[in-house]
């Protein structure tokens, strides 16, 4: 679908086809996800007993915290046609690492330093194979996913470090002065804002799209496929580094099997925020609205008390309908009798079918 | 044209998918509207925080806590995630807390990484009662132990020997690889083999791990009959455990020569038992301990004990029960089931 609307728009004049402003602004599915989550968190206020207490925001953010993280570079990987799956085993490396340097007798900042360093290694690992050997990234980061986790387990055994510096895990808990955002919400607002600038303000942004889209054409366009590639990979790998020393200081526990499963999270987020899988289109604060919306959902409704696996199944059903739902109705669409007397252009839109096939 | 359709299709969408939101959301509101007005009242509310939901181990001692719970009038909910692991717990002790309900009774699958969580739930005023696997003793008020450790290994090291003669090669089939309880009982088995002259003849050569799924566990028993040709018998630490390696070896060439045991419920083993699988295996009723672990609660969260050592309260059918030094409440010893007298439990 995303491949073929480029295509005729070249051959038009901007005046044909051009919306107002304010509709190709706010008729977009990141605002349908906006919008969504808005009224999800509007309706729990009014009708879940709790919602509104002072805790449930602190709570909130802390949960979702690991996963806003890597959405972010997840999101540049997959807008590039990429998919990074071994995010969750990093985290769970970058655990082990900084609970076994810290029980060595490395101070937190030093061992959480090296934990960095080690997820920066990961990342260029997967990178330099998909980037550089031309391995597909499903079939290497699901490699990677079981290696760094089998690292992560193999290193510290059955044994979970938990005596980390109070002052630390002090940090990771902690809330912005008086009010209920906690401390992690600064370095993700910092990250956030660079990764805004960077994928949409930035050439670098431009050459993600393009290589999501097409990456022959954006080859040729002078865009360096490779590099992309491998700075996408190496950005995830030391975010979820972050993300698994944010998530054993907080639960103040190092443990081989930390954060099991959260790849698939971040990437629920991610394509509920309105990321095509098939790459080539996204944008991060639909993601970001994402993330909180499956939050909310959980948050909400484990006050009230319902089981997790209701929880997933409607979160699974709401990624599955944003998923299918605009191509239903793209095709509701084009079958409506009025589309098909707009369609003069036959010839064209032949060759357009034929080059999306490609 | 394509273009202008293509926005209006995103708000479609979007109208949908919210519709969508909405009837789940409004359709679980309706349904739990009664438990949370409940809770409103004057009555007891009492938070269940088992390791994950779907173990019929927990679904057993939930059923205890629920018959309790109607005994004292108090309004029990059963909480919990998929697997097993803390960090999916704190979740819901955070929900505990800001509910600010009176009682939280947990099985906590760390003993150190809830503690942060349990104490901003004490802050809110619960009581928090571990149950089946404890936390660290300052983190909660109350632990109800179902059996000390040193029992329980020495009574399933006690059943293996039984049942391989006293020597041989065996394995453990053990939970996650950090179970709080497991990796106890197996750290007291090993420290018992390697001491005690009755099984000096008895080999451990392997310990794995099924995560206490069913496939996973069943999946490791037959890598261990595989990898270790001469192997004797396995203890399986586990009621998942057992159930899946029972049914493994029921099924498979080493029935009546490999001998199972470990901590397994009736109901899972009956078949196994009765087909001459398993000759016998351990455990207390979680039952019991569910009803023992919300007396404690209300009696915590009424204000009838406080938790200190030498405390008494009562506990329904089950008796009278002191709590020990570090704020423990021991059920008993544990029991042994057998062809003999599996038919005389259902749980």
């Amino acid at each position: 679908m995303s491949t073929q609307a480029p295509a005729p728009a070249a051959t038009r004049t901007y005046a044909a086809h051009s919306a107002p402003l304010w509709k190709r602004w706010l008729l977009t599915r990141e605002t349908a996800v906006i919008v969504l989550t808005a009224a999800v968190v509007l309706y729990s206020i009014a009708n879940v007993p709790n919602f509104d207490g002072p805790l449930t925001l602190k709570f909130l953010l802390q949960d979702i915290a690991p996963i806003l993280l890597i959405a972010l570079p997840m999101t540049l990987v997959i807008i590039t046609g990429e998919i990074d799956l071994s995010v969750a085993s990093i985290m769970g490396l970058s655990s082990v690492l900084l609970g076994v340097l810290h029980e060595s007798g490395m101070s937190v900042p030093a061992a959480a330093l090296l934990a960095l360093l080690a997820g920066l290694a990961c990342g260029a690992l997967n990178g330099f194979l998909i980037a550089y050997v031309g391995l597909p990234s499903l079939a290497v980061t699901i490699g990677t996913l079981a290696l760094f986790r089998g690292i992560a387990v193999g290193l510290l055994g059955t044994t979970a470090i938990t005596d980390f510096t109070e002052k630390w895990s002090d940090l990771a808990t902690g809330t912005i002065g008086e009010t209920r955002i906690p401390l992690v919400m600064i370095p993700f607002a910092v990250l956030a804002v660079g990764f805004v600038v960077l994928l949409h303000f930035s050439t670098f942004g431009r050459g993600v799209y393009e290589i999501g889209l097409n990456d022959e054409a954006a080859h040729f366009t002078g865009v360096d496929v490779r590099r992309t590639k491998l700075i996408l990979f190496v950005l995830s790998g030391v975010v979820s580094a972050l993300a698994g020393i944010y998530f054993t200081l907080r639960y103040g526990s190092a443990r081989g099997d930390n954060a099991t499963g959260y790849e698939l999270q971040v990437i629920a987020a991610v394509l509920l925020g309105g990321v095509s899988i098939f790459g080539g289109r996204g944008r991060l604060h639909g993601v970001l609205a994402g993330v909180v919306l499956i939050g909310v959902i959980s948050s909400a409704l484990r006050l009230e008390s319902v089981t997790v696996n209701v929880t997933n199944v409607i979160v699974g059903l709401l990624l599955v309908a944003s998923v299918i739902l605009p191509s239903v109705l793209g095709w509701a669409g084009s079958r409506l009798p009025r589309k098909a007397s707009a369609a003069p252009a036959g010839p064209r839109s032949d060759k357009d079918t034929a080059t999306a096939g490609v | 044209m394509k273009f202008h359709k293509r926005r209006p299709t995103a708000l479609a969408a979007l109208a949908l998918t919210a519709t969508f939101a909405f009837a789940g959301c409004g359709g679980d509101d309706g349904g739990d509207g009664g438990s949370a007005g409940g809770s409103g009242g004057g009555e007891l509310s009492i938070t269940m925080l088992p390791k994950n939901l779907g173990n019929p181990y927990f679904d057993t001692s939930t059923d205890g806590a629920e018959a309790a719970a109607e005994e004292i009038g108090a309004d029990l909910e059963e909480v919990g995630p998929e697997t097993a692991s803390p960090d999916a717990q704190v979740s819901y002790i955070n929900t505990v807390a800001q509910q600010g309900q009176d009682a939280l009774i947990l099985s906590a699958n760390d003993p150190d990484a809830l503690c942060d969580a349990i104490d901003e739930a004490r802050s809110a005023d619960v009581k928090v009662v571990t149950f089946d696997a404890d936390t660290n003793p300052e983190c909660r008020d109350l632990f109800v132990n179902q059996a000390t450790a040193e029992g329980i290994a020495a009574k399933q090291l006690e059943l293996i020997s039984e049942q391989i003669g006293g020597e041989g090669e065996i394995a453990i089939l053990s939970a996650a690889a950090n179970a709080t309880n497991q990796n106890a009982w197996i750290e007291m088995m090993e420290t018992e083999l390697a001491e005690n002259p009755d099984y000096a003849n008895i080999e451990l050569v392997d310990t794995v791990y099924g995560d206490d799924e069913d496939q996973k566990s069943f999946d490791q028993t037959e890598a261990l009959l595989q990898n270790h040709p001469d192997l004797k018998g396995i203890i399986s630490p586990t009621t998942v455990g057992i159930a899946a390696a029972a049914r493994y070896l029921s099924d498979s060439e080493y029935k009546g020569k490999v001998a199972l045991t470990g901590l397994g419920t009736p109901n899972q083993m009956r078949e196994y038992v009765e087909n001459g699988t398993v000759e016998a295996f351990a455990l207390w009723n979680p039952e019991d301990l569910g009803a023992l672990a919300t007396y404690a609660a209300a009696a915590l969260a009424n204000g009838d004990i406080s938790g200190e050592e030498g405390d008494t309260f009562e506990a329904g059918d089950l008796g009278e029960f002191t709590v020990d030094a570090d704020g423990v409440v021991l059920l008993g010893e544990p029991f042994t089931f057998n062809a003999d007298n599996i038919g005389d439990f259902d749980f």
